[in-house]
């Protein structure tokens, strides 16, 4: 019974996705699957059959880093980096069901992550910012939208 | 490749039926398998005694949640994040929804099952005291029939269940509270997210008229099984709410529980611990009603 991680990785040679723990506690091979945050080391591979995986090499549109990517880079919410992709997938699903979480929700959504290097501050932070610049972005396109039919 | 045990055999069945015949014509083989939260952890690490696996994961008579005028009845397979998102499940059975909120990371409560914490059979599971507070019923059901078993009775002993090897969970059904209600759970751990529970205590109580017409009080972690503490709810039920004697009720929980020493607190510390979670449940369950009064 492979690993939906081991197919990750292995077969489908896509190593954005860690291996940490092993045992569901340290969210380092969170994926969507069907749009639903797993842990994909706690995942049987047969029970992926069908279903829609994103991993974090899904995450940007192509050049484009995603929000929360350019935010970790910004406010330095990776250090060894080896949490990071775990961390990504968590907190775009936060921002997902919670676009403008507070610090409690930040720490709460990213419960199932853990990180060695950071202490969490700049993980934080990086997310809050996510959150700021997606309702920035949000506001340009509006305006954007409003200049063009008044 | 980790978990790639050699002579391994995932059986995914088109229908319960297939699954119910599979596990009755090879009895004691296949091993059911819903969201793999409790055994892929053993799986990987080489420790399971089997090697057959039953994949239950994608049985639709297994899902979704049926509403009836005195109760509801939830698939096996319900994970903990559609028992948390349910409105229904909100505004009538917090404790279930609270012990949805305790269970893991979100990840977790993504995938796992409410009959895979049952199955598995954990003292410390965070869904049974809920379960207990709202009279809930499992039914098992196998290629010869169903039957519907009251959850108190499900878990004969340590990691033992009265299910059959023959048998599944298929659904857990539970009573709609009427009246005037007071609910209440609290799960004591190291720390907020994916600690197991050191006590995990829940309560259900109904008022007429100023006394206690129905109380429930469930707990997990202070005994071989979740427990119904008897001796404390006979105690309490009859009571007029503002003369209920709360330190004669912390007494009368040492009768109802047995807690041991393992690796994530001692037997005294649970005894403690448990007597004032409960003393606060009653000071909160009293203002409660006073207020409503
Ligand atoms: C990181 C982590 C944190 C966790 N935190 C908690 C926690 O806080 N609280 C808690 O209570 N649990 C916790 N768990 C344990 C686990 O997530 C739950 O017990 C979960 O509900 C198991 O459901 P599942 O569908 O994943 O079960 P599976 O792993 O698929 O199965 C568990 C057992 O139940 C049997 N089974 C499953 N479904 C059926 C069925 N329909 N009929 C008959 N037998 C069946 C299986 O054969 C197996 O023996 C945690 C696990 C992990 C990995
Ligand atoms: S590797 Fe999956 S949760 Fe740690
Ligand atoms: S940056 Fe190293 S583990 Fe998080």
């Amino acid at each position: 019974m492979a690993r939906l991680l081991d197919v990750i990785r292995e077969e489908l040679d896509l190593t954005g996705t860690k291996e940490g723990c092993g045992e569901g506690e340290c969210g380092a091979c969170s994926v969507f699957l069907d749009g639903k945050l797993v842990n994909s080391c706690l995942v049987p591979a047969a029970q992926a059959q069908g279903a829609e995986l994103r991993t974090i090499e899904g995450v940007a549109d192509g050049e484009q880093l995603h929000g929360v990517q350019a935010a970790f880079l910004e406010c330095g919410g990776a250090q060894c980096g080896i949490c990071t992709p775990g961390m990504v997938m968590a907190a775009v699903d936060l921002l997902r069901r919670c676009p403008q979480p507070d610090e409690a929700q930040i720490r709460d959504g990213l419960a199932g992550n853990l990180c060695r290097c950071t202490g969490y501050v700049k993980i934080v932070d990086s997310v809050a910012s996510a959150a700021k610049r997606a309702v920035a972005v949000a506001e340009q396109a509006l305006q954007a939208g409003a200049g063009a039919n008044p | 490749m980790k978990g790639q045990a050699p002579g391994c055999r995932v059986h995914t069945p088109a229908s319960l039926a297939g699954a119910l015949e599979l596990l009755a014509a090879e009895k004691g083989v296949w091993r059911p398998l819903a969201g793999g939260t409790d055994l892929m952890v053993p799986f990987a690490a080489g420790k399971l005694p089997f090697m057959d696996f039953l994949n239950l994961w994608g049985l639709e008579e297994l899902r979704g949640l049926e509403i009836s005028e005195d109760a509801i009845t939830l698939g096996a397979l319900s994970t903990y994040s559609e028992i948390r998102n349910h409105s229904l499940l909100q505004r009538e059975f917090p404790n279930l929804v609270q012990s949805a909120w305790v269970t893991g990371a979100i990840a977790i409560q993504n995938r796992g099952t409410l009959g895979g914490n049952l199955a598995n059979g954990s003292p410390a599971a965070d869904t049974p005291p809920s379960l207990l507070t709202y009279g809930a019923e499992v039914q098992l059901q196998s290629i010869a029939g169903s039957r519907w078993v009251p959850y108190e009775n499900f878990h004969t002993g340590y990691k033992q269940t009265v299910m059959l090897p023959e048998e599944l969970i298929t659904r857990i059904r539970i009573r709609r509270p009427k009246g005037n209600n007071f609910h209440f759970f609290r799960k004591v751990g190291t720390r907020k997210a994916q600690a197991i529970a050191k006590v995990c205590v829940a309560a259900y109580a109904r008022v007429e008229e100023g006394r206690v017409v129905e109380f429930r009080l469930g707990l997990g972690s202070v005994a071989p099984v979740p427990v119904r503490a008897r001796t404390v709810e006979l105690m309490v039920e009859g009571c007029v709410v503002d003369t209920l004697l709360i330190a004669a009720a912390r007494t009368a929980l040492m009768e109802d529980i047995r807690p041991i020493d393992d690796i994530r607190s001692t037997a005294k510390y649970r005894r403690t611990v448990a007597a004032n979670v409960l003393g606060q449940l009653l000071e909160e369950m009293v203002e409660h009603f006073d207020r409503m009064a």
